[in-house]
């Protein structure tokens, strides 16, 4: 027997597939993974500090700062948490408009996703064609709200404004042309010999613990545990779509990815339907609400599905124009909690797959 | 009148140096011939460069280099100009002699096996009667210069990438000679001039398609072209062996690549596709482009199955190597061996 020597290797925070500045301590055997300490808080800003100081309409430009690839999302947690605490009733045309901003920043995030996860396989191809499709919705949403990462668009009681004239056509023709993407995708990544090698029964999660460790989004839906919010306790006006929630069988990395592969398609569904109703109804898109915003003393906690799993926004006032505290449970940070074992006995090529099947936003993992 | 352009050249050189005595003659020629390909392989490669981002931006839905030169032409030579410029870093903990010495010599197995390559009728700089065997022996050197890099760089990223870059070298080497036994025993000769006339008829793509097929995908795994690409790995490794070097360093290793492609290329033409012969009886084209046209026919679809296909693991590639490829190629010599007997049986 050759006496062999376990050694350290720094996974990051500077390295190409670690989405950000993530920095894994790997203990390795050779290639194979012994123990794997995550270690973040290179991109800690303190936005949950920082909110302290801030009056309650200037906490929503911090909280795209989190996931910044899905940035409508982030705002409308926030905004729902707070306007339960202050009792605003939100117009039906926000509610729509929410739902359709917030789904096109899924589908930029989900596209983000499978494009940087071919990429971290090692096909460069399948990354440039998701990204040309991302193009597309940030287009579409520059054009509602004037900025393409940092939306911003959610407002206390409604949303910023109403879509421009011809808006919900284009995002209409924009619906219609992205199944074909998506089967071009398909062909490309999902169906590709190779990629299913490299994922497939790579990095296991049960549904037992996917659920103790309180796992959400796609990575939790991948281990066939059929739990998303839009569908268990649907918010806003998710009830009164017809869609699917895609699910896995094995819990492994194919299992993830192909999850929100199929998510994209039920996207689709949900912003056609809204847009044929959003049509028939008028209105103002924000409600009445006082300029200074004084909630009054207490404490409210709300949470959505964003694209990375549950996101809850847990805000407490004094009475005051500013929080008293602001919590945010950020599902990208309580994703990686079971990654340590996840990691080990696989190889470094597989450490790769695992982490980007999770799909983590380091702006939110650090908050 | 292309035809011998090239030998006609030799030929002209020769008869200008006849005063000289006949040793010094011969040396003046071949002096010529090997700073002629030399030329040839440094200018392929840059030009490669080239050709590579441009199938690339046009699989990924993109132009690809249009800014330097007539549509971008020169892009390559901006990049390398700019490396020239560029310092390059030793840091302290390098095995200084051999991290420099690995990028020197990362060219020199290239340029070796180039000696024996037959670009055109009666163009080979030396028509060895083991040219074959010379070839694979030195085509397989490179391992030890990605070896010595990695090593060198006391990295550990390299060190990862170079152990892999042996692991590979050991499980695709063997079916690669094995295939190729299939081609030797038809033919009976290790000369390359041999291997190509016995193409005659029929190029050995024909007779030896699951030879041609592990040659192929040996060969592209030799080159550590994607979905093989298991000592880069830049999604992995950050660069793999070659993590630590910048500059002109680095920029030899990334032209070596493709010298190395430039040379599978020309192997799987000269074994498989009949080298400089032409098909279709279409004779006006001279053969050293034919052999030209097949080789970069041949690189086009290593380019695009490196912008198609994801990157296998360590494990899968060697699994595949042991497991699939060599009983693969074992089972093709005696199907040869069968097929030949029973051909000479019947006397056709």
């Amino acid at each position: 027997m050759i006496r062999t020597q376990e050694y350290n290797l720094n996974f990051g925070p500077q390295h190409p597939s670690t989405h950000g500045v993530f920095r894994l301590l790997l203990t390795l055997d050779g290639e194979r993974v012994v123990k794997a300490e995550p270690i973040c808080g290179y991109l800690h800003r303190g936005i949950e500090k920082l909110a302290e100081s801030r009056t309650y309409t200037q906490i929503i430009p911090y909280t795209d700062r989190m996931d910044y690839l899905a940035a409508m999302l982030q705002n409308w947690g926030y905004v729902m948490a707070v306007e339960k605490l202050m009792g605003v009733e939100v117009p039906e045309k926000a509610e729509y408009m929410r739902v359709i901003s917030g789904e096109l920043s899924r589908l930029a995030s989900h596209l983000i996703a499978i494009g940087t996860y071919s990429l971290d396989i090692g096909a460069f191809t399948g990354f440039l064609l998701a990204f040309r499709e991302r193009e597309t919705t940030m287009d579409l949403l520059e054009e509602l709200t004037g900025s393409r990462m940092t939306l911003s668009f959610a407002r206390i009681g409604g949303v910023a404004a109403d879509a421009p004239e011809g808006w919900l056509d284009k995002v209409d023709k924009f619906m219609d042309k992205l199944p074909d993407c998506i089967d071009e995708y398909d062909g490309l990544i999902t169906g590709n010999e190779i990629f299913q090698a490299r994922t497939r029964d790579v990095g296991v999660l049960k549904p037992e613990t996917a659920i103790n460790y309180s796992i959400s989004g796609p990575t939790l839906r991948g281990s066939g545990v059929d739990y998303d919010l839009r569908k268990a306790k649907p918010y806003g006006i998710y009830d009164r779509f017809d869609f699917e929630v895609p699910l896995g069988k094995n819990g492994d990395c194919f299992d993830r990815f192909d999850c929100r592969m199929r998510e994209m398609r039920q996207i689709i569904r949900i912003v056609k339907q809204a847009i044929e109703q959003i049509k028939e109804i008028d209105g103002p898109v924000i409600a009445k609400v006082p300029k200074v915003l004084k909630p009054p003393k207490g404490d409210a906690y709300e949470e959505i599905e964003t694209s990375k799993g549950i996101i809850g926004y847990y805000v407490v006032s004094d009475g005051s124009t500013k929080p008293y505290r602001v919590h945010v449970r950020r599902p990208s940070f309580i994703n990686l909690g079971y990654l340590d074992e996840m990691l080990r006995g696989y190889l470094v090529a597989d450490v790769v797959a695992i982490l980007g099947s999770i799909d983590i936003m380091l702006g939110e993992v650090d908050c | 009148m292309f035809e011998n352009l090239f030998v006609g050249i030799a030929d002209g050189l020769r008869s200008l140096l006849g005063g000289l005595p006949l040793e010094i003659n011969e040396a003046i020629v071949m002096l010529v011939k090997l700073v002629a390909i030399l030329v040839f392989i440094l200018v392929n490669a840059l030009w490669l460069v080239y050709m590579e981002r441009k199938v690339a931006g046009y699989m990924q839905a993109r132009i690809g280099p249009n800014r330097v030169g007539p549509k971008g032409l020169l892009q390559t030579s901006a990049d390398i100009g700019k490396l020239i410029c560029k310092e390059i870093i030793i840091h302290k903990d390098t095995d200084k002699v051999v991290f420099m010495l690995a990028p020197v010599l990362v060219f020199v197995p290239t340029l070796m096996v180039f000696a024996v390559i037959p670009f055109g009728k009666n163009m080979a700089a030396i028509d060895m009667n083991i040219g074959l065997l010379y070839l694979l022996a030195i085509a397989s050197l490179s391992t030890v210069i990605f070896w010595m890099a990695g090593w060198a760089s006391n990295n550990k990223y390299s060190l990862l990438g170079s152990m892999r870059s042996v692991a590979q070298m050991v499980s695709y080497e063997l079916p690669m000679v094995l295939a190729i036994l299939g081609v030797i025993m038809i033919t009976g000769s290790l000369k390359m001039s041999d291997i190509i006339a016995a193409q005659e008829h029929t190029w050995f793509i024909f007779t030896q398609p699951i030879a041609f097929l592990i040659f192929f995908i040996a060969s592209v795994s030799e080159c550590n072209r994607a979905p093989f690409d298991l000592i880069e790995a830049e999604s992995e490794l950050v660069n793999g062996f070659n993590t630590e070097y910048s500059g002109m360093a680095f920029a030899m290793f990334y032209l070596a690549e493709y010298a190395n492609m430039l040379v599978c290329c020309a192997m799987v033409t000269i074994l498989f596709l009949g080298g400089w012969l032409a098909p279709f009886g279409l004779d006006f084209i001279p053969s050293w482009l034919w052999f030209f046209i097949k080789m970069y026919v041949v690189m086009f679809v290593i380019m695009q199955l490196r912008w198609t296909y994801p990157r296998i693991r360590v494990d899968q590639l060697m699994g595949f190597g042991w497991k699939v490829l060599v009983p693969l190629s074992l089972a093709n010599i005696f199907v040869t061996g069968i097929g030949m007997y029973i051909y000479r049986a019947i006397g056709w």
